[in-house]
């Protein structure tokens, strides 16, 4: 069952649903899947191996902070006339299981809330169900603790075996399951291995060692449990591919001779024949062998467990896995999804609490007072008895507060890094921008960073308040290639449109000398990319953006003007050491 | 109707609180993160050192270390049914509860842990300051004040992870709060204020997003953490976390000696913070050292100064000796120098040169 290089197949998922269904308790499981049968059969196997009893419930995508954490159920207490308590989401699911519904959409703060009650006394279990439909990644303080994850999306169910009461066997043996010091450092040294730093991943995975060792009935966690482990929590969050081990003895390649072929069914690189055979075997072999077994080896068979499990883009080389995404997805955390919960608040006006207003208590009671003596009479003519002392209160007399809050503001910067660009002046427009990015500072505005040479565009950094990284990745970019100008505007336009969706304002600054000569399609030629770049300007003023174009190229020429016209964005000339007048246009701009 | 909008004084929803023992990981039992650690020690000492703010990845076990500390410490005496927890041999002037005209003059008193309260990041401006009791105005429409997170707080620790994502607007008034040790609640047609003196715990990770230059300041000591990347330090945490989960009361029992030897140690060092005496030369060499950095204001001195005295007390000393002011420097200052908001590096090796070039001199 724990072959390492195995195939995420449906009984690698069901081992896995197997795992956090022993003992859920602080644990969150990613479950990336469409809505299908695959996904269906998962969770309801899931549902079948959880502990009877255990509180199941269902957080929708987008939770109030009422639901979560419970309050007064208006409508019930208004209606009963007494206070009715709602009991929030996560007290009732303490000790039990919370699914996730769409968790790539849960604002960061929902997720931050959730997260912190996993290190309460009764933690819930998680299960973020991750539809893969959002632009962004989960949020990443939610990431950060993901224990297991099943990919379904390309499975189909197949048998459900749930065993039941090799679960129960297990959860009554778990307690007693210990970790030998050799396997923690074996573990320990995976993780630093494959460049997983957080202290946090390792504790997971010397956890799911242990659920693995229980279920499988081991009495301690052996090499397996912990090279499982290793496979299911620490690849995924690997940032580095482990360097061939140092080899301490000279490891013998060629005489791994016929075993060879077994034990490389999945085929990782390179790093396979490393393997001791010995230690792989271990648990044919009887288990008191690899206690014995050097640490070396039990090191390097938990390292390759993890290693053939390594996400794709890590072998190509690609650097940054994961992390520019998790950032921006957290860029978000502070702002909170609903708009008009939080900030000054403005003057109360009638209406029903709910979908991001606030009951205005003192206004409803204001407006009950009037009533009360001819309510009264009323309820006294209707039901034949004296009303009680308490207050009348009507739904028409609902008063709702509103808050309002300064919409946050992003300026993306689009900037020429073409081959024309980088030889006129790309050096000065990089001056130029770090000075914008200290005026932002001041106003705590965010800034994007989208540059495009050769044939496309790219985001270097998505919006973020983190000036500093901002600054960091404009230093490195490369100038060079082509000047798709098109493929920039529509970028930035896509960008901006998207921020504006969620309420914020956006100043689009494009840094270029305006000489398009790679088409939207990437072919180069003047003549139909110049076409593509004006098609791609009206698009931009269409949608209403405002902008600003800094023409970087030397001497006056037509082209950037153009542009500009076509944009509908104000036009600037960089003139040679005077990046101060950019940023006084733009703050004329954003004011 | 009864609604009383300008009654006085406002009585206040008293919360039931749960007095069932926490399972805490042991203060002592935590491996590496020294600077965290101290500082946090330091701030329990004296509190007036003003907060703590941690830099640096998650998963460094901050919020282990706060809970932990807080389990620690020697537990407080309080008016038994205080929302505010007012300590009984010094009631504070401005509680609501304690001097209400009904209240009785020797009050039930009882011993609770320090609190140690987290500020989830969504949290809002409701559940910090509290807000009208919702429940009692509408069941019989009388007007009561149900205390928020930072009641709660009162005399113990605000833990707010993710400082740096925090909405701007609930920054300014969590500074307010703890510069002026009291929660002053105007809204709704309420009107009161209360005690909240509490050791603010603040950390983030700067590359997700700055922190506001006003906000650093307000800090006491500023510690960054990271990840140990020495295998044996990685295997003992992984190995006690086992360990604690394993058999809860059997690892807290096995380190009760550690924990108790610590709590004197604090208890000690509170006692001596009446009497330690600071020379005035060291007084002049802080001085001279914050000229040196440009710190604005006088706060760096002041941190620095009082968490040098903190640390000279726990370390059983009657007087604040250089080496004290000298350990304490970089975490007290680093984070108060002016510096250009896109220049990333950390200000440690500035404070540390200037450090050496205050003892060539």
């Amino acid at each position: 069952m724990s072959q390492p290089g195995a195939v995420q197949d449906w009984d690698r998922a069901m081992l896995v649903a197997r795992l956090f269904a022993l003992q859920p308790a602080g644990l969150v499981l990613r479950i990336r899947a469409g809505v299908g049968p695959a996904r269906d059969a998962f969770l309801a196997a899931l549902h079948d191996m959880l502990p009877p009893g255990m509180p199941v419930l269902r957080c929708p995508a987008h939770p109030t902070d009422e639901a979560l954490l419970g309050g007064l159920d208006l409508p019930a207490t208004l209606a009963a006339g007494r206070p009715v308590q709602r009991q929030g989401l996560i007290a009732r699911a303490a000790g039990g299981v919370l699914l996730l519904a769409s968790a790539d959409r849960l604002p960061g703060d929902t997720a931050s809330l959730l997260c912190g009650k996993l290190d309460s006394e009764t933690p819930p279990g998680l299960v973020a169900l991750d539809e893969g439909e959002a632009d962004e990644d989960l949020p990443a303080v939610l990431l950060d603790r993901i224990a297991l994850r099943v990919d379904l999306d390309a499975l189909r169910p197949g048998r459900c075996d749930t065993g039941r009461d090799q679960l129960s066997l297990a959860r009554g043996r778990l307690p007693s399951v210990r970790t030998p010091a050799p396997i923690a450092d074996a573990l320990c040294s995976a993780a630093l291995s494959l460049g997983v730093m957080p202290m946090r991943a390792t504790m997971l995975a010397g956890r799911i060692a242990r659920m693995a060792a229980a279920l499988a009935g081991h009495a301690e966690v052996d090499a397996d449990d912990a090279a499982l482990a290793a496979a299911l929590v620490l690849s995924p969050r690997a940032t580095t591919v482990p360097l061939p081990a140092e080899a301490p003895a000279p490891p013998p390649p060629p005489e791994a001779g016929p075993e060879q072929g077994e034990q490389n069914e999945a085929g990782p690189p390179d790093r396979t024949h490393m393997r001791d055979p010995e230690a792989n075997n271990g648990h044919q072999a009887g288990r008191d062998e690899d206690q014995e077994a050097p640490p070396d080896d039990l090191r390097q068979t938990v390292l390759d467990a993890a290693a053939a499990m390594l996400p794709p883009h890590l072998l190509d080389g690609a650097a940054a896995p994961a992390r520019g995404s998790a950032s921006a997805a957290q860029g978000r955390a502070g702002a909170g999804a609903v708009l008009g919960t939080r900030g000054r608040p403005l003057t109360p006006r009638p209406g029903r609490p709910g979908q991001g207003s606030r009951l205005a208590l003192v206004e409803t009671l204001r407006h009950a007072a009037p009533w009360q003596k001819p309510r009264r009479e009323a309820v006294a003519r209707r039901t034949g008895e004296a009303a009680s002392g308490r207050l009348l209160v009507q739904v028409s007399d609902l008063h709702v507060t509103r808050y309002s809050r300064r919409p946050r503001s992003t300026a993306i910067f689009l900037v020429d890094a073409s081959g024309s660009a980088a030889m006129h002046r790309l050096a000065e427009a990089k001056g130029a921008i770090e000075l914008l990015l200290g005026e932002c500072y001041v106003r705590r505005d965010r800034v994007a960073l989208l540059a495009f040479r050769g044939t496309g565009t790219e985001l270097l950094l998505p919006p973020t308040g983190a000036l500093a990284r901002a600054r960091r990745s404009l230093a490195a970019l490369p100038g060079g290639g082509g000047t798709p100008v098109a493929s920039g505007l529509d970028a930035a336009v896509e960008l901006a449109c998207q921020l504006r969706r969620l309420g914020e304002t956006t100043l689009i600054v494009m840094l270029t000398d305006g000489r398009a000569n790679v088409a939207r399609d990437g072919t180069p030629g003047r003549a139909r990319a110049e076409q593509d770049a004006q098609a791609s300007a009206m698009r931009l003023r269409a949608a209403g953006l405002p902008a600003l174009l800094v023409d970087i190229s030397p001497r006056v020429q037509p082209h950037a003007q153009a542009l500009a016209t076509s944009m509908g964005a104000r036009y600037l000339r960089l003139l040679q050491g005077e990046p101060e007048r950019l940023s006084s246009a733009v703050r004329a701009l954003a004011a | 109707m009864n609604v009383a909008l300008l009654g006085k004084p406002l009585p206040v929803t008293r919360r039931r609180r749960a007095t069932a023992v926490r399972r805490v990981f042991p203060f002592t039992a935590m491996v590496g993160q020294r600077d965290m650690t101290q500082a946090l020690l330091l701030a329990a000492v004296d509190p007036r050192i003003g907060g703590v703010l941690v830099l640096g990845d998650r998963g460094t076990g901050k919020s282990t270390a706060i809970r932990a500390l807080a389990a620690l410490l020697p537990t407080i005496r309080v008016i038994a049914d205080c929302p505010y927890n007012c300590d009984p041999a010094a009631i504070s002037p401005n509680c609501p509860h304690c001097n209400a005209p009904g209240a009785t003059a020797s009050p039930r008193t009882r011993s609770i842990t320090v609190p140690a309260i987290d500020l989830p990041l969504g949290a809002t401006e409701d559940r910090v300051v509290g807000s009208l009791d919702l429940e009692r105005a509408l069941a019989d429409g009388s007007k009561h004040f149900e205390p928020g997170l930072l009641a709660r707080a009162h005399r113990g620790f605000l833990y707010i992870d993710e400082v740096n994502l925090l909405e701007d607007h609930l920054v300014d008034l969590l500074l307010d709060v703890a510069a002026s040790g009291e929660n002053l609640v105007e809204r709704e047609g309420l009107s009161i204020r209360h005690p909240a003196r509490f050791v603010l715990v603040g950390s983030g990770n700067p590359e997700e997003g700055d922190l506001r230059p006003q906000l650093l300041d307000r800090f006491g000591l500023a510690v960054e953490v990271t990840t140990t990347t020495d295998l044996q330090e990685r295997i003992e945490v992984l190995r006690r976390r086992e360990a604690f989960e394993a058999d809860p009361e059997g690892f807290t029992q096995a380190w009760s000696e550690p924990e108790t030897a610590l709590r004197r140690q604090i208890e000690e060092a509170r006692a001596l913070m009446r009497r330690v005496v600071t020379p005035d030369s060291l007084l002049q060499t802080v001085a001279r050292l914050c000229l040196a950095l440009g710190t604005d204001g006088l706060r760096g001195e002041l941190s620095l100064l009082r968490a040098a005295r903190a640390l000279a007390c726990l370390e059983g000393e009657h007087v604040v000796l250089p080496r004290h002011m000298r350990a304490i420097a970089v975490p007290a200052l680093r984070h108060r120098l002016r510096r250009n908001p896109l220049d990333e590096g950390s200000a440690t090796p500035r404070v540390e040169r200037a450090l050496a070039e205050l003892a060539e001199a």
